[in-house]
């Protein structure tokens, strides 16, 4: 069973799951891994890693020199291939014209999804933010706790592999012993913003990224992820063998030929397809979820891209890693007799609490970084050290004016030159071109400091989306209109960041490179523009508001399954790839219990 | 296609988006992309040969000859030879921004809308201050010429128009010299290398930042 076409579907599947990214992918690996009869429906093209990384391509190879454009809007080696803030074909709509009310869906079509380009930032949420309602009185509380999630935290962490260290910060959890690899070593500037921003009581530590630095161990993890299931053991250890830690160049979001970082495709796929449990349909455009007369889920219907012909295909289960808005409009859009205003709807939640991450940015110049001896600060790929948000007790004691808090990425160094290298020194040079302009290029180039906050909206009644009364796909499928509004809450952490990134860069003896804005509609990034898409299928502890159970099962028809960031009850500032992991295998597992049980037959 | 953010967004403020994205370094994978909504025709499309980008790049080029010609000289005004690297001419430059301003993207679009009358400025003004053409200027000459568009902001009201332009020249050209091999070894990129060990900061640079 490997990569199919659609004359080869098997006449029925234990689960039929659709999308093949961070948690499509987790869901995949670990239900074939116990031998569950798998297929995945991708809505984007095949894709290869190992064979279509540019890992080594320089800019001035690179069309425009690699410069990001409408076609490729984070440059040209960016993974992500067939996907972007548009689809062709594939629109979708906004309730309102006002730019501040909009949301953009960014929408990657290729096998593996999100999870080929993305910052491997892997972030563990804390014990605070299940219980945010609680903590603060404001959105919801999970109705699950840290605790019930920690196992699986570690188990994604051991199996892709993810550097950092546990540092003993407020609502930072702790990995456990283990399970974390080294971090890399910190570059200069990291370093200076380190020294610097301990003075204004930051901790500045090592950051999580899903990284290998060393080797997975094919003796002992195996069997700590996959305890009395000896077939599982030996596919993961022959896997794991041909997975190379970091060797230390090209920028991770470009993917990862040698396997050393997390993708869907270079870490859950490869093992999930030796299986023999998985087959694998790429192209495969889901139009809805079939039920039967008592409302249950009986399989889906899928449109093959290549030739636009319609399929059906027969499971016991149906599980969504489709993206969360994509999810939410595939049930919005799996309307019956019994699910009149779409599959899981009941509650009328279903689209509702849409939620992105709050973004900000502020960067500057540093003259103690200027004419640096010229070193390699490549390094894996990405962030080493981050600022994890250090605010918890102010926050609780209501003295910052907003609720809830950020954490701080940020970029410092000497990396590879881009078509901007060089680019807009007039504000330190004073418009010097010839060989003057040689000598100032060279004594800032790597001098310069980038700080983005990251921070946790809080859902809300006017950020949702809804099937468009109008507008449908190439394919006839009706798409989604977004809502839109960010509450103070977000727009101050915005203008929270800029004051706190000004600082930083007046302690470290640096420029800013504008004057920070006290206006956080403007200080706050577009809506949807971080990639944090979540929410609009949340789960609780009761039926009557919420969507889903504490396992990801629609509470309208329990044999579906919801296993991407639509379940968020919050969106922490932890970024959501690696607990939709941990939530995908912890849902999976109970899927496997309770099909053990006979049930879901 | 619907394209709604297109629709909804005027343009000025979707490239003050682009300006504000571009004005930092790129925090990789965690800024902002580009909100304008894809080019439908022209472009290298939305799943290009990354491994193999030499044949992406298929626009028709825009530059005259004399176009050209004025547009070689300015560049070797701004990146001239030294004793660490050749001039931007000797590496493409002139090439690199034929290249840009002939793609069929938004961005580029407006540039060749800033650069292709600049260069015509620039030889008209040569020819009213010099009686000759920019690419027969002396040395002298030409940095009379360009001392008066260096600065957008000191610029004289008659040269704010063609300061603007000269910014604009300057960072084009910049780029995509310090792209080539020969700019890499300039400015002093030394990445882009396996490794089997990352070493971290060598002493020389920790010193330089105070940090021992």
């Amino acid at each position: 069973m490997p990569v199919i076409k659609p004359q080869q579907l098997q006449p029925r599947y234990d689960a039929i799951v659709i999308g093949s990214g961070a948690a499509g992918g987790q869901s995949a690996y670990t239900l074939t891994m116990e031998g569950a009869k798998v297929l995945m429906l991708e809505a984007g093209r095949h894709y290869d890693a190992v064979q279509e990384t540019p890992m080594f391509q320089t800019n001035r190879q690179a069309p425009l020199r690699g410069t990001d454009t409408p076609d490729k809007p984070f440059g040209f080696y960016d993974a992500t291939v067939g996907g972007g803030w548009q689809v062709p074909g594939e629109p979708y709509t906004q309730a309102s014209d006002d730019p501040q009310k909009q949301f953009w869906w960014w929408r990657s079509r290729m096998l593996g999804g999100r999870t080929n380009h993305w910052s491997r930032v892997a972030l563990r949420n804390g014990p605070y933010d299940f219980k945010p309602r609680t903590r603060d009185g404001l959105g919801f509380d999970w109705p699950i706790a840290y605790d019930d999630v920690h196992a699986y935290y570690d188990k994604v962490e051991l199996l892709i592999g993810v550097y950092g260290t546990n540092e003993g910060i407020e609502n930072v959890p702790h990995s456990s012993p283990g399970v974390l690899h080294d971090p890399p070593k910190p570059r200069v500037g990291e370093l200076l913003v380190r020294e610097r921003g301990k003075k204004l009581g930051l901790p500045v530590v090592p950051a999580h990224r899903a990284v290998m630095t060393r080797r997975l161990d094919p003796a002992t993890l195996p069997q700590r992820l996959h305890p009395g299931n000896a077939r599982a053991q030996k596919i993961l250890a022959e896997d794991i063998q041909s997975r190379a830690a970091c060797f230390w160049a090209t920028p991770c979001g470009r993917g990862c030929s040698i396997r050393a970082t997390y993708q869907s495709t270079t870490v859950h796929l490869p093992p999930a397809l030796a299986t023999g449990n998985l087959d694998l349909l790429p192209d495969a455009m889901v139009r809805e979820i079939t039920v039967d007369g008592s409302g249950r889920a009986t399989g889906v219907v899928f449109i093959d891209k290549q030739t636009g012909t319609e399929y059906r295909v027969v499971g016991r289960t149906v599980i969504l890693g489709a993206g969360s808005c994509e999810s939410v409009r595939l049930l919005l859009n799996s309307r019956s007799a019994r699910h009149p205003q779409g599959l899981g709807n009941s509650s009328g939640r279903l689209g509702r609490y849409v939620m992105d991450t709050v973004g900000g940015g502020f960067g500057g110049q540093i003259p103690l970084l200027e004419n640096m001896p010229a070193h390699n600060e490549d390094g894996a790929g990405g962030a080493h050290m981050y600022i994890p948000w250090w605010l918890c007790q102010e926050q609780l004691a209501g003295k910052l004016g907003f609720a809830r808090g950020y954490h701080v990425e940020f970029r410092t160094g000497r990396g590879e030159p881009t078509v901007n290298t060089g680019a807009n020194l007039e504000w330190l040079t004073g418009g010097s071109y010839g060989k003057k302009f040689k000598e100032d290029a060279r004594r800032y180039f790597g001098s310069f400091v980038s700080f983005a906050g990251r921070g946790e909206m809080i859902p809300n009644e006017k950020s949702f989306c809804e099937i468009d009364p109008v507008v449908k796909d190439k394919w006839g499928i009706p798409v989604l209109r977004f809502h839109w509004e960010w509450s103070e809450h977000e727009t101050r952490q915005a203008a929270h960041m800029e004051r706190t990134f000004a600082d930083l860069i007046a302690a470290m003896g640096g420029r800013p490179r504008s004057q920070p804005t006290t206006d956080g509609a403007r200080a706050i990034k577009p809506g949807g523009s971080i990639i944090h898409e979540v929410g609009g299928a949340m789960m609780g502890a009761e039926a009557a508001s919420s969507v889903t159970n504490a396992w990801g099962q629609l509470w309208d028809s329990p044999n579906v399954i919801v296993a991407d960031g639509a379940v968020f009850a919050s969106n922490p500032d932890k970024n959501p790839t690696l607990t939709i992991m941990a939530l995908a295998w912890r849902a999976a597992d109970h899927l496997l219990e309770e099909m053990k049980q006979g049930r879901h037959a | 296609m619907n394209s709604p953010l297109r629709n909804s967004i005027d343009r000025r403020t979707a490239l003050k988006w682009v300006a504000a994205a571009l004005s930092l370094p790129l925090l990789r994978g965690v800024v902002q992309g580009n909100p304008v909504a894809p080019a439908t025709t022209g472009g290298y499309g939305l799943d290009p040969n990354l491994v193999d980008p030499s044949g992406a790049a298929l626009w028709p080029r825009t530059f005259t000859p004399a176009q050209r010609a004025t547009a070689a000289a300015l560049c070797d005004v701004i990146i001239p030879a030294d004793d660490r690297s050749p001039s931007a001419s000797a590496v493409g430059v002139p090439d690199f921004l034929d290249e840009w301003i002939s793609a069929p993207y938004p961005e580029q679009q407006t540039d060749q809308a800033l650069l292709l009358p600049g260069l015509a400025w620039l030889d008209g003004e040569a020819g009213r201050r010099f009686g000759r053409k920019f690419t027969a200027l002396d040395a002298a000459q030409q940095s009379a010429l360009c001392d008066d568009i260096r600065l957008v902001s000191a610029a004289a009201p008659e040269f704010k128009e063609a300061a603007r332009f000269f910014k604009r020249f300057r960072d084009l050209t910049a780029g995509g010299f310090y792209t080539t091999p020969e700019g890499h070894k300039d400015i002093g990129y030394v990445g882009n290398m396996p490794l089997a060990e990352f070493a971290g900061p060598p002493r020389d640079a920790l010193a330089k930042a105070g940090l021992v």
